[in-house]
């Protein structure tokens, strides 16, 4: 028992101080890629604590809403991202939360960064809010239908219970499979707002979604959002990871060494999405807000296909 | 047996009640009087309910009392089903006396609204208690009549008298597809005894018959697409706690009307009525709620996203009869739990969401939500009610509406058991509408408090407005309270239909209450399991640790400052996002296919000192395409049968003998 909640509580402090290291690593890679030194993979922390250290400017006219929505976003995205196995299945608490619920928190978190985004009365926050609200509305059903694909492979919607059914022999190769890898990719680019659907990096374009909406916050508010973004994108990483790429997960109670073996591999699975990512990035252009709706509705259709192919046969 | 005297001597109560509004007519004290009344009764109906649905039901009281049809009686039955619908509706009911305490006292016309209140809320527990045809049939039609009553309070406004006249028309419509389904029920023999038509074997063709009559009328009452189109004009028009009713209660007595006689009289249900049924529902629920995201009307989006709910329920409803038609019990259970744990939910959220949208109409006189914003800042108990009401409805953890939507998402994951092809394709696109419809949803709940509470007044009227009385708020906080008890316990919920679960499908779910930590199971633990209570409590832990450590080691200091205004001075606050710009890539989107809706720019050329001009267009394809068409063959019909009229003696005299040379002729071919 305790040791469990040892486990757990390692999983949950691991995702929060990886996080940040996850994105000084896509931006450093990045960097280098275009022939440029580019910041050290701490600069996110030094970035963050300075952020945390100043005061908050809040505009006249916010309401708490706007002060306490930071922390209701990054509560939601660490209890979704706590019951996700990186390292070890089977963590004390992945029973609270199945695959449903743990998008549906992302749901909440990003209906409460979008009402954020409305509090004080710009048109940058509103701008921002009603394209995040329309790309949620495409990329929510995507990936609602992903689970129900994999929830079909794998016959339960319990991430431990997918993640241990996919390292089993049992999987073979399967098209549904290999489908919901594609759109579940597509929709984690979208959901994290990575290029092509929008732009991490600048605040100056007018086709921004995610950086529109949280221009009002600075300050310690701010440190809250972009620790819950980097957190949102190591969460997807890890859950890409824990279906497609179980290897090396460490089952309940399995002892010190697998755990620390299935660390290791968590650390070069990171790696390897995060260079994977960053190529991604460097080689596409940034689409038009309004063709977003054709790639996530490229997923959709794809994640339906995934879905209706479990339905016609249990071997496909 | 005394349970079923106790709610029938309640609506009696109800209905004297009603009584005493007319004869107190104009008397300042009838308002406080006739809710105090109905609150009462309603919390006395509402107590023996739950009382009822705790004990067993192994013999459900009936009565029968001598009034009505000489044959036949007026029977009465309180069986499980029965009771957890009175226990919903009761529950709505209660509340909404509550707010009627304070809303009333705003009302200009009390004596338009007094009587029928209770007459309405009588009429609805008398649906839910009647044992034969006859006696739901003359309730449901007294349930009806009330409420247009209440719809047409307010009736000098133009808009209202359309919508009470499209009402009355779709109502006596409705109940005239309940009567021939009845009619087909109680067969050749005429038993209009709900135990005799449960008794009865029933053809499959006949089967089917009844079950597409129920859908025009059930369906009409609930606002099943394409019979809605008379509840986002009517369900707004009444006073706003009269609105809760309709939209949290009354589609409720309709889907009771539904259930009662497919998972009850009809006996074994076919394969491919669960079909239709699944089908009908999710494009309600898809079409409503994308109705609702492009209104900017407050009331009649809440009245269209009443549409989705009742769409998603009826995906569960539809889902429960193949399970059960395929003889899976457990995923009929499963299923058949989703859609009455949404039953339950909807009524709480929808009631609470349209009292707040009433505390707003009651301190802004707006229902407009392009004239508001702000009204965080000056109306904050009512603002952070509303704010738990759209989470819940928006189906997100740890709230009751996720709860619901999760069951219903397990229910289609069982579904490929399913022996039929036509369903293996539909099951599957029918879940992508379900999540669409959730998304939607929560785009559309974004807008709504991001718009009307949120921002800057866009108006005067929104910009100094007083908080509303404390009836009102006791109102919409005990509702946001029970959104999210039942969120975080929805075992309890669970456990609580269970008898009417396992009396419909003869199987139910698992224990839920001796799960460890309050979890939820549907299956197995292996398969799926939920625990909205540590979700609640994660989240709060983990969100006020963190404001701790925050502000105690790293800073605490806040300024107050202009909000960036990307270098243009200008301040007004119609620079702000409306709510027609917020859906507008929705509807570029979604729209272009579902309404055609279509953006003109008019742009002048370079020189040319005209305005700009922007406009849209869009279309209630449904209405346009079926109900258009209908009006105008009635009409024509109407003008050619006008002739008859200015006939002379003689023809009137031939017509009336052709007439009944006709009627002979049949009675003679007939026998």
């Amino acid at each position: 028992m305790i040791s469990a909640l040892l486990v757990q509580a390692c999983q949950m402090a691991l995702v929060v101080l990886l996080a940040p290291l996850l994105t000084g690593l896509i931006r450093k890679v990045k960097a280098r890629l275009l022939r440029r030194q580019g910041p050290s993979l701490i600069q996110p922390y030094r970035d963050l604590l300075r952020l945390f250290r100043k005061e908050a400017v809040v505009a006249e006219n916010a309401s708490w809403l706007f002060r306490v929505a930071p922390y209701l976003i990054f509560a939601s995205t660490w209890v979704a991202a706590a019951v996700i196995p990186t390292f070890a299945t089977g963590l004390i608490f992945s029973w609270t939360a199945d695959l449903i619920a743990i998008i549906a928190l992302l749901g909440s978190a990003r209906f409460f960064l979008a009402l954020a985004g409305m509090d004080v009365g710009t048109s940058f926050g509103g701008i921002g809010s009603s394209r995040e609200a329309m790309i949620a509305t495409l990329a929510e059903p995507s990936m609602l239908l992903i689970i129900f694909a994999l929830a079909l492979v794998a016959g339960s919607t319990q991430l431990s219970t997918i993640a241990a059914f996919m390292s089993s022999p049992a999987v073979g190769l399967r098209v549904s499979l290999a489908i919901a890898l594609v759109a579940l990719v597509m929709v984690a680019i979208a959901e994290n707002a990575r290029i092509p659907v929008d732009n991490p990096a600048t605040h100056l374009e007018l086709t921004m979604v995610h950086e529109a909406m949280v221009l009002e916050y600075s300050g310690r508010h701010l440190a809250m959002i972009e620790l819950a973004a980097s957190l949102k994108l190591l969460l997807y990483i890890s859950l890409i990871a824990c279906i497609f790429v179980p290897w090396k997960l460490a089952a309940a109670e399995a002892g010190p060494a697998a755990y620390l073996a299935g660390f290791i591999a968590y650390l070069a699975k990171l790696a390897i999405a995060g260079t994977l990512l960053a190529l991604f990035e460097t080689s596409f252009a940034k689409m038009r807000v309004f063709r977003v709706p054709e790639f996530l509705g490229a997923a959709l259709m794809l994640a339906l296909l995934a879905t209706l192919l479990r339905f016609v046969s249990r071997s496909l | 047996m005394t349970s079923l005297v106790v709610i029938l001597s309640c609506i009696a109560m109800f209905l004297v009640t009603g009584g005493l509004a007319v004869l107190m007519s104009r008397s300042h004290r009838a308002t406080p009087v006739i809710y105090c009344l109905s609150l009462l009764t309603s919390a006395a109906a509402f107590v023996t309910s739950l009382a009822q649905l705790a004990t067993s039901f192994v013999n459900a009281p009936t009565l029968v009392l001598p009034i009505g049809l000489p044959w036949l009686g007026t029977h009465f039955r309180l069986d499980a089903l029965s009771s957890l619908f009175l226990l919903v509706a009761n529950l709505g009911c209660l509340l909404s006396s509550l707010y009627g305490l304070g809303y009333g006292r705003h009302e200009h016309a009390p004596h338009r609204v007094l009587p029928f209140f209770p007459a309405f809320i009588a009429g609805m527990n008398l649906v839910l208690l009647a044992d034969d045809a006859f006696t739901f049939l003359i309730s449901w039609e007294f349930m009806s009549l009330a409420s247009w009553a209440l719809v047409m309070a307010h009736h000098r406004n133009a808009d209202n008298r359309r919508a009470g006249y499209l009402y009355i028309i779709m109502a006596s419509f409705g109940t005239l597809a309940l009567l021939l389904a009845f009619g087909l029920l109680a067969g050749r023999d005429g038993a209009y005894n709900f135990a005799a038509m449960r008794a009865a074997e029933h053809a499959p063709l006949m089967a089917g018959l009844v079950l597409i009559l129920l859908l025009l009328g059930a369906g009409s009452k609930a606002g099943l697409v394409p019979l809605h189109v008379w509840l986002p004009l009517a369900h707004p028009a009444a006073p706003s706690h009269v609105s809760a009713l309709m939209s949290g209660v009354m589609t409720k007595i309709a889907i009771y009307g539904f259930i009662r006689v497919t998972f009850d009289l009809l006996g074994a249900p076919m394969w491919w009525s669960g079909l239709i049924v699944l089908l009908l529902g999710a494009v309600t629920a898809a079409l409503g709620i994308l109705h609702a995201l492009m209104e900017r009307d407050l009331k009649r989006l809440l009245a269209y996203s009443t549409i989705e709910n009742i769409g998603v329920i009826f995906v569960s409803l539809g889902l429960a009869l193949t399970f059960k038609a395929n003889g899976m019990g457990l995923a009929a259970a499963l299923a058949l739990t989703a859609a009455l744990f949404h039953v339950f939910n909807h009524s709480l959220f929808k009631s609470l969401l349209f009292f707040g949208a009433g505390a707003v109409l009651t301190a802004t006189g707006e229902r407009d939500m392009e004239k508001l914003g702000g009204l965080i800042h000056r109306m904050p108990v009512t603002s952070f009610t509303f704010l738990v009401g759209c989470v819940a409805i928006s189906a997100l953890p740890p709230f009751n509406g996720f709860a619901s939507e999760w069951l219903a998402f397990q229910a289609i994951l069982q579904s490929p058991d399913l022996p039929q092809w036509a369903l293996k394709i539909a099951v599957p696109a029918v879940g992508g509408l379900l999540a669409l419809s959730a998304a939607l949803a929560a785009a559309c709940f974004i807008k709504v408090f991001g718009i009307t509470f949120l921002g800057r007044p866009r108006t005067p009227a929104a910009s100094e407005v007083p908080e509303v009385d404390r009836f009102s708020l006791g109102a919409m906080c005990v509702l946001a309270g029970l959104c999210l008890l039942a969120g975080i316990l929805p075992g309890i919920v669970i456990d609580g239909v269970s008898p009417v679960v396992s009396s419909l499908i003869g199987d139910r779910m698992p224990v839920q209450m001796d799960i460890p930590w309050l979890s939820i199971v549907p299956i197995a633990e292996s398969r799926s399991s939920y625990n909205g209570l540590l979700i609640f409590l994660f989240i709060t832990v983990s969100a006020s640790a963190t404001i701790f450590v925050v502000h105690r080691y790293a800073s605490r200091a806040l300024r107050r400052s202009a909000a960036w205004d990307c270098g243009f001075p200008e301040n007004s606050p119609s620079t702000q996002y409306t709510a027609g710009s917020f859906a507008q890539p929705v509807r570029r989107v979604f729209g272009t296919l579902a309404m055609r809706a279509r953006e003109r720019v008019d742009m002048p050329a370079p020189g040319d000192l005209r305005p700009a001009a922007f406009s849209v267009e869009q279309h209630d394809l449904i209405w346009e395409g079926l109900y258009v068409p209908i009006v105008g063959a009635v009409g024509f019909a109407a003008d050619k049968l006008n002739r008859l009229q200015f006939l002379s003696i003689r023809r009137y005299l031939s017509l009336v003998f052709l007439a009944l040379v006709l009627l002979l002729l049949v009675l003679a071919l007939w026998s």
